[in-house]
């Protein structure tokens, strides 16, 4: 490389390596190489992060196979590790959070791009942005602290009352289950929704709408029969997205999920996620097949949200493509 | 009116309300959230909780001095660390990328920024704190490092794009070679987005919890220098939380209290900044 030397001459005086730097002729070269290394460093990180789940959890992967995946032993003394209860416990609580997010999240997203005046909806839109900003550990303490007891008392037994026959609502409730695990997530991942879909509704062409507005359509119908449709890809982007975060998220599901390594189909029960397990267990773990099986457990996370990410990604890309170049 | 658009406009009123409904629940949270930690945090604030080291169980008049220097100490190294390699990826993919390779790095990015934060504290983990042989303060800075790239990629080279052509122009027009063009009109130009951006970046990280559960594990004591466990303010919250004690929760509701009143100040701050700027984009 013609720049190597170059650099290693860095040692200069201030104002000589200045005016050093001035004369050179390759002053591209070396802006070109600095940058250029910098992004490389991002594949480079990224590459890292999946050789090191995949080449730590080698001993877990030999010994256990797929069966790691679908069997529901979780004893490390007896080194028997099985992961079903935390995959289990992490899709029950995300996709609960999913059920309760989404219709919230795309009916703000709608009335904040579309049906909102102006002034309010960047009032909104500011404090949403702060929402999410707000750390998961402190959604983990209002979880803990305010969230359980009402659950406890009021919430949960008016459940019973109604719904009770249904398995999902069998069982006593001590607080700490899926159920508040699933709450705690959909107040997370709301942001992101509302956020995502937001900005793929906005990007939507303009004389679409007004096409709509003056067939004589209201402002519900446009939004409904014509901006909707026209941004769906990306709005399945943005909770792909948000299902991402959801399945990842560590500390407020380790505090309100009650951890315990079990498959219960009452979402009243409390269960255990992929991510509060490592959380728990990882510095406690004794033993290099311990220590591995939750490695492994890392890189079943790394590669469910890997490919979440990516798809959502790309809906969202579409989306702002078609809106582009129409 | 026909009848057809009577009933037309009663669907839209109505969905207009439903949907306002959504957006009011949504940020309702954000005043919900705000409003029991100032309650329940405020009253358990005093002067000890930024001067005093953790009590032992049973004795009053603890504080989280430490943690507060320990988050401090691994923000700095996180920014050292994430900055750098952010911002000038951030120009690389502006300035000097082709179409595809820009791409390509641009969905990389994404991905890494998806990576569920606990699994960037596995990896650390496996490079950093087991060859060393000890969690430290600094293997602590190198998880949260790596979680700030991504958004410091993305804001760098969405505020360089933001400056206007015409002032790139000017400067190859008066003869100036790219790089110089880069270093001494662009990106000044985008300092108050990059700067803003590196802000909110930095306010993400600060409350991150996962990945400093077994990179900086935390200490009872201070923590001097960099090779030793260190306490944090967002694992403190944690540990005091799911603690029995009564006294630690209220000692987790001050320090929630304060972190969330240090994020919310950085980003309000950032974002204000954001909107002042002429050549921002929106949205």
């Amino acid at each position: 490389m013609a720049t190597t030397p170059v650099l290693g001459e860095r040692a200069l005086p201030p104002g000589g390596a200045r005016s050093f730097l001035m004369r050179l002729r390759g002053g591209e070269e070396i802006a070109y190489t600095i940058t250029f290394t910098a992004a490389a460093a991002i594949f480079v990180i990224t590459a890292l992060i999946c050789y090191e789940l995949f080449a730590q959890s080698e001993i877990s992967r030999h010994k256990f196979g797929w069966a790691f995946l679908f069997t529901s032993e979780w004893d490390p003394v007896a080194g028997k590790f099985g992961a079903l209860p935390f995959i289990y416990g992490t899709v029950i609580t995300s996709v609960l959070a999913l059920l309760i997010a989404i219709p919230q999240g795309i009916g703000s997203a709608i009335f904040l791009a579309e049906m909102a005046p102006a002034r309010i909806s960047n009032a909104l839109t500011f404090l949403i942005e702060l929402l999410a900003a707000v750390p998961s550990v402190i959604y983990g303490l209002l979880g803990v602290f305010i969230l359980v007891p009402v659950l406890q008392k009021s919430v949960v037994p008016a459940l019973k009352s109604v719904f009770g026959a249904l398995p999902i609502f069998q069982g006593a409730f001590y607080g700490v289950s899926y159920f508040s695990a699933g709450i705690v997530l959909s107040v997370m991942i709301v942001p992101f929704i509302i956020s995502v879909s937001r900005e793929v509704l906005i990007s939507v062409p303009r004389d679409q709408r007004e096409a709509s507005l003056a067939l004589g359509a209201s402002k519900w119908q446009t939004v409904w029969l014509v901006v909707v449709p026209n941004a769906s890809t990306g709005i399945m982007g943005s909770i792909f997205l948000a299902l991402a975060r959801a399945l990842g998220e560590t500390m407020a599901v380790t505090m309100v999920i009650g951890n315990t390594p079990q498959i219960k189909a009452s979402l009243l029960a409390p269960g255990y996620s992929i991510a509060a397990v490592i959380a728990n267990e990882f510095t406690e773990a004794t033993g290099d097949l311990y220590l591995s099986a939750l490695i492994e457990l890392g890189l079943v996370l790394f590669g469910v949200t890997f490919v979440l990410n990516g798809l959502a990604r790309i809906l969202i890309m579409a989306t702002a493509q078609k809106g582009a170049h129409s | 009116m026909k009848p057809s658009s009577h009933w037309k406009n009663i669907v839209n009123f109505a969905m207009f309300g439903l949907t306002g409904l959504c957006a009011l629940v949504s940020v309702g949270t954000l005043v919900f959230i705000l409003g029991y930690l100032v309650f329940n945090g405020g009253k358990s604030l005093s002067m000890s909780f930024f001067t005093n080291l953790p009590a032992p169980v049973g004795e009053v008049g603890g504080g989280m001095a430490n943690a507060l220097l320990g988050s401090g100490k691994v923000l700095l190294l996180a920014t050292l660390i994430g900055i750098p390699i952010g911002f000038l990826g951030g120009v690389y993919l502006s300035e000097y990328s082709g179409k595809t390779i820009a791409f390509v790095i641009r969905y990389v990015t994404d991905l890494l920024n998806g990576v569920p934060s606990i699994v960037i504290g596995i990896v650390v983990y496996t490079l950093v704190v087991h060859p060393m042989g000890h969690f430290s303060t600094f293997a602590g800075g190198v998880a949260l490092g790596i979680m700030m790239i991504p958004i410091s990629v993305r804001s760098t080279e969405e505020y360089l794009l933001a400056v206007p052509p015409s002032l790139r122009e000017a400067a190859f027009a008066l003869g100036a070679p790219k790089w110089k063009a880069i270093i001494t009109v662009v990106i000044p130009a985008a300092m108050r987005g990059i700067i803003s951006g590196t802000m909110l970046d930095l306010a993400r990280v600060a409350g991150e919890t996962a990945p400093l559960l077994f990179t900086a594990l935390g200490n009872q004591f201070w923590s001097p220098g960099w090779n030793q466990p260190s306490a944090t303010l967002p694992v403190m919250i944690f540990t005091y939380a799911i603690a029995p004690y009564e006294d630690w929760h209220r000692q987790a509701w001050a320090a929630g209290f304060v972190l969330l009143m240090l994020v919310l100040l950085i980003n309000v701050t950032a974002r204000m900044a954001l909107s002042k700027g002429s050549y921002v984009p929106r949205g």
